[in-house]
């Protein structure tokens, strides 16, 4: 009989993400390795990542339109955004840590960087977190970001888009992306998600309206789904250590 | 498309984390106050057992300028080579005391970071073999559209570096020393400085991991 242990993630398919050097993209030219990357057969290091523990989350880490709530409400439209973190193969990705961070309603960052005529909103901090469950799903409220402008080009301007982060199973699976929102025109002219070679993969950053999950008189919602990279079972030899 | 293809997913692909990602992963170096706990560059307190490290440095773009909005994460095994993961097969017990993991941004105006640590014990590498004391880094900026992973060994840990397999599967050997910490000893303090260069002259080895 044969038993199955865990191996290696599969080999992180390059063709599915942006190059390093992209010069539409103007920053990245002078931070961007010259050499190419090496790669090397997976060590415990890589297939080892940190658990964090549900005791270290606030009840409104996930919840954008409170979590910074000081007089009042923040203004904006109230949205929802749920969806299910799944690796490769197809399988729930349990526990890990989803952290989210964007701009207000006016496009504006609360970050001591941004100096945009956008308003600020005294209302609105722009990160959460959580952390996805059994079923890999997870779920959070927040403001719609506005578009806004920045200097890559000199009349550049990002679609709303909320950047999110996972720190799932495997070091390996560490990833840091954006998502942005069903119909934004802006998303056919941005550069930066013109660094992802194919248009499958693009489409696969943007959330889709979820009419059904509406809340009457409340919220409008967007479904989102992750995929990581998975682990193969290993029938045979296990050279991983 | 071949339609005998069985459908697997497709990784989520990766964008930049762009000039603001401290507002979303470090909200205390953007002045924000939304969570209790927040994670930080302190991977020790006083119960965690072995030697008391400061790593430090600066991350330098192809002018050989500094980062100043560059986000770093460390992952690294405790004291004994073990870490604190359920994926770690190696059925040893692991320092109750230790995370293992850590994150920091680079200062605003100098571009230094460091982490508060211990250095880690070696790790079982594949095909029973024994890897030198590592500690595996992420960096995530402005300019980055895919985070770059590399790893940290320490000088003074000649022989087991001459022996590990990552360095020794370089095989461009003078890079590898792009990967070894110099030990330093600042105010009785162990200090590891670890510099970052991402393009151009002694570039940092970066990894596909």
């Amino acid at each position: 009989m044969l038993i199955h242990t865990l191996g290696a993630y599969a080999q992180r398919n390059t063709d599915d993400h942006p190059p390093a050097y992209t010069p539409g993209y103007k920053t990245s030219v002078l931070r961007s390795p010259k050499n190419a990357l090496i790669s090397i057969n997976e060590t415990l290091t890589e297939v080892t990542s940190p658990h964090f523990s549900p005791n270290l989350f606030g009840a409104k880490d996930n919840d954008l339109i409170l979590n910074y709530a000081k007089d009042g409400l923040p203004v904006g439209e109230r949205i929802i955004v749920h969806g299910y973190v799944r690796d490769q193969f197809g399988r729930p990705v349990k526990n890990a840590l989803l952290e989210v961070w964007q701009a207000n309603a006016s496009g504006r960052y609360r970050h001591p960087n941004d100096k945009f005529i956008g308003a600020m909103d005294p209302n609105f901090g722009g990160c959460g977190r959580t952390l996805t469950d059994e079923n890999g799903f997870f779920i959070f409220r927040t403001i719609k970001p506005g578009p806004y402008p920045w200097r890559n080009r000199i009349n550049e301007w990002r679609p709303a888009h909320v950047h999110f982060s996972l720190i799932a199973d495997g070091w390996a699976q560490r990833l840091i992306s954006q998502f942005y929102f069903e119909g934004d025109t802006l998303i056919d002219t941005c550069p930066i998600l013109k660094t992802i070679p194919s248009e499958e993969q693009r489409r696969a950053l943007i959330a889709l309206e979820d009419r059904n999950n509406f809340i009457e008189s409340d919220s409008r919602c967007y479904r989102f789904d992750i995929h990581l990279r998975g682990r193969r079972a290993t029938y045979f030899e296990n050279d991983l250590t | 498309m071949n339609a005998w293809n069985f459908q697997e997913l497709k990784e989520t692909p990766s964008q930049t984390g762009g000039p603001y990602v401290h507002i979303g992963l470090l909200p205390q170096q953007a002045n924000i106050e939304v969570f209790e706990h927040n994670f930080n560059n302190q991977l020790t307190n006083e119960k965690t057992q072995g030697e008391r490290i400061r790593l430090e440095g600066q991350v330098f773009d192809g002018l050989g300028l500094p980062l100043r909005d560059v986000l770093l994460e460390i992952w690294q095994a405790d004291a004994n080579g073990v870490y604190p993961s359920h994926a770690d097969s190696q059925g040893k017990s692991v320092d109750p005391s230790f995370f293992g993991w850590g994150r920091t941004g680079a200062n605003f105006e100098t571009g230094f970071w460091s982490f508060d640590t211990i250095k880690p014990g070696a790790v079982a590498g594949r095909k029973g073999s024994t890897q030198a004391p590592h500690i595996a880094v992420v960096l995530f900026a402005r300019g980055i559209n895919l985070g770059l992973h590399t790893r940290i060994y320490f000088d003074d840990e000649v022989e087991a570096n001459a022996n590990d397999p990552v360095l020794n599967s370089i095989e461009w050997a003078t890079r590898r020393q792009t990967l070894i910490a110099k030990r330093t000893e600042v105010d009785g303090e162990v200090v590891y400085r670890f510099d970052i260069r991402i393009q151009g002259e002694d570039e940092t080895v970066f990894f596909d991991i």
